[in-house]
């Protein structure tokens, strides 16, 4: 497998996967509604695996792990913090074993769910502790990049780039923030912008910015030219497919495919090397992205 | 300067120290809680809401001043008891079961207490007779439900549908929101109100206790 950050200074485009809350509530609503959405890597690895090969065979370069929520300040919510080791081991085996060497393991490594001192209770040593517990799980499982995503305060972001940082100086780190639409611009809820994210996240190491989550693909591209115009890294994109709304009880997105692959050459134009997909994305999103850049980069 | 203004850019710079000096140097002055809580926490707090509703100032700002208005409040509170100043209403609040987001629960809360509702706030991962049980037990008029996924959204449902058997009367109002939440799903459910953001939420609450009152 060709290194991954070579391939993307050489002008490729990659397809990440897409959502993988959505497919874990289809397939096993019971085991993760109103309980640790982690805690399947344990009691249901071979999901992970399905999952996995869905988004592998829909031509994502890259598949991340269901380890958003295994920091063990998260973990804790569910009295889970001490088995912070086994869920995010369990996580890398399950997607290593289908997709081998034939993309890119990216592990996933969401908020605390806490709030830094003086908003909240934790300390920045503390903070920088709970990423760095998770991370070393996950680099000394080998995984292939880091993606530090979802956040929306920038000191949370860096301090688990740090924490990467301080385990490897080499290993690939994405960092991506969720923004809200607002009539003076992009703004996390905690008042972040894409200036100050990109440039924070960069000092503190991370190879590759952008954006995830968030309110649907239009507002993506308009984000992803705002990071273009603050910062010379390479992008990425991993955008819902739009806001859900409830028909009989269960979430519907409504971007289909079609919509959302419309706009990737505009993300391509504003400097996005990596397209993937955040909340309510399928395997379909992912299939269409990848047929819509293996049209426009050739 | 005068005092109020003092107290209510203490809570604006988030100064919880000043916040509560400022609010005893009221109360040395003589001057009734009630008018220190309104011009004082409640007069900055409306002004923290507004340019959070204008997006000027963002979560961290709120918090901030919230922490200082509770500094003045702990002062003022032994006051405001002794002179019998009534509070405006109650408010049971909480994020819905199954849902442990609550930023924008704890928002509320802030904005309802800024605003001089009285919140009893039952926590995350609530479930429906919680809400209903202790809304009846603290005699709250509103029942206030948040959930941040679609996942989630259902127990609200329930929540009204228990409220309906046990206070068929209707005393008690209900008020929803959260990201995932719209006025069309309100009005789906028979949820009395929707809160857009923590600003209209507090609104609905004040049309919703005006109504009860008539």
């Amino acid at each position: 497998m060709k290194n991954f950050l070579d391939r993307i200074q050489n002008g490729e485009v990659l397809a990440a996967d897409g959502a993988m809350g959505s497919l874990l509530m289809a397939w096993a609503g019971d085991l993760v509604k109103g309980s640790c959405p982690e805690a399947v890597n344990l009691s249901r690895p071979e999901i992970l695996e399905k999952i996995a090969k869905l988004y592998l065979d829909a031509g994502a370069d890259i598949i991340q792990t269901n380890t958003f929520g295994g920091s063990p300040l998260k973990l804790s919510d569910y009295k889970m913090d001490e088995k912070t080791e086994e869920i995010n081991r369990a996580a890398v085996q399950a997607v290593r074993k289908v997709i081998g060497k034939e993309a890119y393991l990216s592990a996933s490594v969401g908020p605390s769910g806490k709030l830094l001192k003086p908003l909240g209770p934790v300390s920045e040593d503390e903070m920088f502790d709970n990423f760095h517990r998770q991370v070393k799980v996950l680099i000394d499982q080998e995984v292939d990049i880091l993606c530090i995503e979802t956040m929306t305060d920038i000191k949370e972001a860096v301090l688990a780039v740090k924490a990467v940082r301080d385990i490897s100086k080499t290993i690939p780190v994405m960092s991506t923030m969720t923004y809200n639409p607002s009539p003076r611009g992009f703004f996390t809820i905690m008042g972040v912008t894409v200036e100050k994210a990109a440039a924070e996240a960069e000092a503190a190491g991370a190879d590759i910015v952008g954006s995830n989550c968030g309110n649907g693909i239009e507002n993506m591209v308009k984000i992803a030219r705002e990071y273009r115009r603050y910062s010379k890294l390479p992008l990425i994109i991993q955008a819902n497919a739009g806001l859900p709304e409830l028909k009989d009880d269960k979430p519907f997105y409504p971007e289909t495919p079609e919509f959302m692959a419309s706009k990737v050459k505009d993300m391509i134009d504003a400097g996005v090397v990596i397209v993937g997909g955040c909340c309510g994305t399928t395997p379909d999103h992912i299939r269409a992205f990848r047929q819509t850049i293996d049209k426009l980069v050739s | 300067m005068d005092i109020f203004k003092q107290i209510s850019d203490s809570l604006n710079q988030g100064e919880a120290e000043k916040a509560a000096e400022f609010t005893e140097q009221a109360i040395a002055q003589k001057i009734a809680a009630k008018t220190i809580l309104d011009q004082g926490l409640i007069a900055g707090m409306n002004i923290i809401a507004k340019k959070f509703k204008e997006h000027q100032v963002f979560l961290p700002e709120v918090l901030l001043a919230a922490r200082a208005m509770h500094a003045g409040l702990e002062k003022l509170k032994p006051l405001l008891i002794r002179e019998g100043v009534p509070i405006k209403g109650k408010v049971v609040l909480g994020t819905v079961q199954g849902d442990l987001h609550d930023i924008g629960k704890n928002l509320v809360g802030i904005l309802l207490q800024g605003a001089g509702y009285e919140v009893i706030d039952i926590g995350h991962d609530a479930p429906p007779a919680r809400f209903v049980e202790t809304a009846k037990k603290e005699g709250a008029g509103v029942i206030a439900m948040s959930a941040l996924l679609t996942t989630t959204m259902p127990m609200m449902k329930q929540a009204i549908a228990l409220l309906r058997e046990d206070n068929p009367g209707g005393s008690i109002k209900t008020l929803i929101g959260g990201a995932p939440v719209s006025q069309e799903y309100a009005e789906k459910i028979g949820a009395d109100a929707y809160g857009f953001d923590g600003t209209s939420a507090v609104e609905c609450v004040a049309g919703l206790t005006e109504g009860g009152k008539k």
